[in-house]
């Protein structure tokens, strides 16, 4: 970040302050919450499910709070602010994407599952390929997203309280892992919703705050506000498509393949999945589901009028500070605008408002990744994998705690060399891998009398080594050249090229791998045995009929 | 506390089979699965279909989606605000079809189940 943008951030010490002290209010709340969740935590279905005791509007607040996480709240606002119109793509698949987990997944995998998304193929396939396969990929999935948060907090914590050099954005990011393994470790799922329930609460009460001063500034006159985004940017074509993903066939067909994964991704992505499983029954999954949908509709239509507004209203040229965060700080920024501008009260005051929320949106979020994959190294692999079922629950309970210190460990280290990726990657590179590997498993689990362990773990494999395997091959990694500096615009520098994959996102090959690989495995196995309790595992997904209940206290 | 078939996987004792074998021939749970599947499938289809078109639209026909209808609100974003109103309807339209035709009869189905596989099984 140039010393420009910090120079102007920091501008007074006073706000500084005011912002400091606010990340470290959101840091108090969230920890007294966990510690207050903790005394709940005595079986497995407390520690990963919650008792499976919250109502359904409370979990759909969670979900979306799940759901909207700083690549949501500062990624598609600062898209908005830089391409128009393309960025405004990204939220329509994000949301459309519901649908599929709202017909086809929630209520179904609720009843019959019961802590990870492994369960539910597990319920007729052979136990150890399936739950080792599954929980690979919950991993892999799970450690993208929580890279691009973890970078995302990084760069906003030592952006608004001006810092600048490496090792201190290191330790924020040292810290930020740190917090997220006690709240995993100590508050389990009931401390983990809880959070996240409270941050979705903040993020929308500053959302709608800052949407309704910019609407307040354009007379409530929609138009008048795109219009003047097309003044202020000087781009003619700002409120049509194409502006980003117009630029060439590639560009078009490579948009096409990211809307693939935007649209199929999320009913995969195993920190949502695991969420059905805290409530008590498939009719309260439902309602969790459609409270999301609302939730997280609603939000978005309000990134569209960050978005506009901050292109209308902020410097977003080449030089400017939203340019330079790639779009993150445009919601920051925004605030402070109609807050009353840099150096007023009102400016820093909503400044730092909208800074702590962001912080606390990662925190969340970083939080419920980190339990996702404890869970299902705990669930999957330690008891049923390695103990065949026979641990104690005390014993599964003490695993996922040491395996999120694990993965919060790997993550950090992961984290600081990942600084140099883009958030917004990370993230369509984690919904493409959950709709290549995830999704075609669990849809042919549910709909497919024939399918059996072979096509599941060739499915969950093929796709998620061909998702990955694409970007490691694609421009993303190698190759790719930033025609107005001259720059390597990816992972590697200059002079570095194996890129032979033209597209930035793998999903139009990855998905149909992962379909064609569960069939061609199903076809080629002559293992029946999965088909005898398809009838069993139908019955119960329909009906609930001997699903999980929830714990009464 | 919590039964062993989720949990390892073992198959479940030969009575409950039977009585998941027998729900599943019953016409309660064919009349439910197939009113599910005949909400399910077909919308399924139908709102991927519809983003799909929104989709190749913002690639591909950009004069179309350019043209202003409104002051500056042109095609595209009207498209893309369909988009959600279109999610939000089917979202709705799917909760009250599971209330109404789905809810009853998998209720049903549950408590035949816990009746006929004793109480532990139901209570828990």
């Amino acid at each position: 970040m140039s010393a420009t943008t910090t120079i102007r951030l920091a501008a007074g010490s006073d706000n500084q302050a005011l912002t400091a002290s606010l990340f470290i209010a959101v840091v108090i709340l969230t920890v007294g919450i966990t510690f207050w969740a903790s005394r709940q935590n005595h079986s497995t279905a407390d520690y990963y499910a919650a008792g499976r005791s919250f109502t359904g509007p409370q979990n759909g607040l969670a979900v979306a709070g799940d759901y909207m996480s700083a690549a949501s709240f500062l990624g598609i606002s600062g898209a908005i602010a830089l391409s128009g119109y393309d960025g405004f793509l990204y939220s329509i698949g994000f949301l459309v994407a519901w649908l599929v987990a709202l017909l086809l997944v929630a209520e179904l995998l609720r009843n019959s599952g019961r802590f990870t998304m492994a369960d539910q193929l597990a319920y007729r396939m052979r136990q150890t390929p399936v739950r080792t396969a599954a929980a690979t990929s919950t991993v892999v999935v799970s450690i993208f997203y929580l890279l691009a948060q973890m970078v995302g907090a990084g760069a906003l914590v030592t952006l608004l309280l001006g810092v600048t050099s490496e090792g201190a954005k290191n330790w924020v990011i040292v810290g930020v892992g740190l917090l997220m393994i006690f709240y995993v470790t100590v508050g389990g799922m009931k401390g983990t919703t809880w959070v996240q329930i409270v941050k979705a609460v903040l993020l929308m009460a500053g959302t709608i705050l800052i949407t309704f001063l910019v609407l307040l500034h354009f007379h409530f006159n929609i138009s008048e506000m795109l219009g003047s985004a097309v003044e202020k940017t000087g781009k003619p074509n700002f409120l049509d498509p194409g502006l980003k993903y117009g630029v060439s066939t590639t560009s078009k067909i490579d948009f096409v393949s990211l809307s693939l994964a935007l649209v199929l991704g999320t009913a995969g992505l195993p920190h949502i999945l695991i969420r059905f499983y805290t409530v008590p029954t498939a009719k309260t999954a439902r309602t969790s589901v459609l409270w999301a949908i609302g939730l997280i509709g609603f939000f978005y239509l309000m990134t569209l009028v960050l978005g506009f507004g901050a292109a209308a209203l902020l410097n977003t040229g080449p030089d400017s500070a939203v340019a330079k965060s790639t779009g993150n700080l445009a919601s920051p920024l925004l605030a402070e605008e109609v807050g009353g501008g840099a150096g007023s009260f009102g400016g820093a005051v909503l400044l730092a408002f909208i800074a702590a929320v962001a912080f606390a949106t990662i925190l969340a979020v970083v939080a419920g990744l980190t339990l996702t994959s404890a869970s299902s190294v705990a669930h999957d692999i330690y008891a049923n994998v390695i103990k065949k079922g026979k641990a104690t629950e005390k014993q599964e309970i003490n695993v996922a705690r040491g395996a999120a210190f694990g993965i919060g460990f790997i993550a950090i280290m992961l984290a600081i060399p990942a600084q140099k990726l883009n958030i917004a990657f990370l993230v369509a590179l984690a919904f493409a891998v959950a709709a290549s590997a995830n999704l075609p498993s669990l849809i042919m689990n549910l709909f497919w009398r024939r399918f059996n362990t072979r096509g599941a773990v060739w499915s969950i494999y093929g796709g998620l080594i061909s998702s990955v395997g694409l970007v490691v091959f694609s421009p993303v990694v190698s190759g790719k050249v930033n025609p107005v500096t001259g720059e390597s615009a990816s992972l590697f520098g200059l002079g570095t090229d194996f890129h032979w994959f033209p597209l930035d996102n793998p999903g139009i090959v990855s998905i149909p791998i992962g379909f064609l690989l569960g069939y061609l495995g199903t076809i080629t196995s002559r293992d029946t045995t999965s088909e005898d309790r398809f009838d069993e595992l139908e019955v119960r997904a329909l009906t609930g009929a001997g699903s999980e209940k929830a714990i009464v206290h | 506390m919590t039964e062993p078939v989720t949990r390892h996987g073992e198959p479940p004792s030969a009575e409950r089979h039977a009585l998941y074998q027998e729900l599943h021939a019953s016409a309660d749970f064919h009349d439910l699965r197939k009113r599910y599947r005949s909400f399910a499938i077909p919308w399924t289809v139908a709102f991927l279909a519809w983003y799909l078109l929104y989709v190749v639209c913002s690639n591909w026909a950009t004069g179309f989606m350019s043209t202003d209808l409104v002051g500056n609100i042109n095609v595209a974003l009207v498209f893309g605000l369909l988009q959600f109103l279109s999610t939000f309807v089917i979202a709705w339209m799917y909760s009250r079809h599971a209330n109404k035709q789905l809810d009853p009869i998998a209720a049903r189905l549950d408590e035949t189940y816990i009746r006929e596989s004793g109480n532990q099984e139901g209570v828990r």
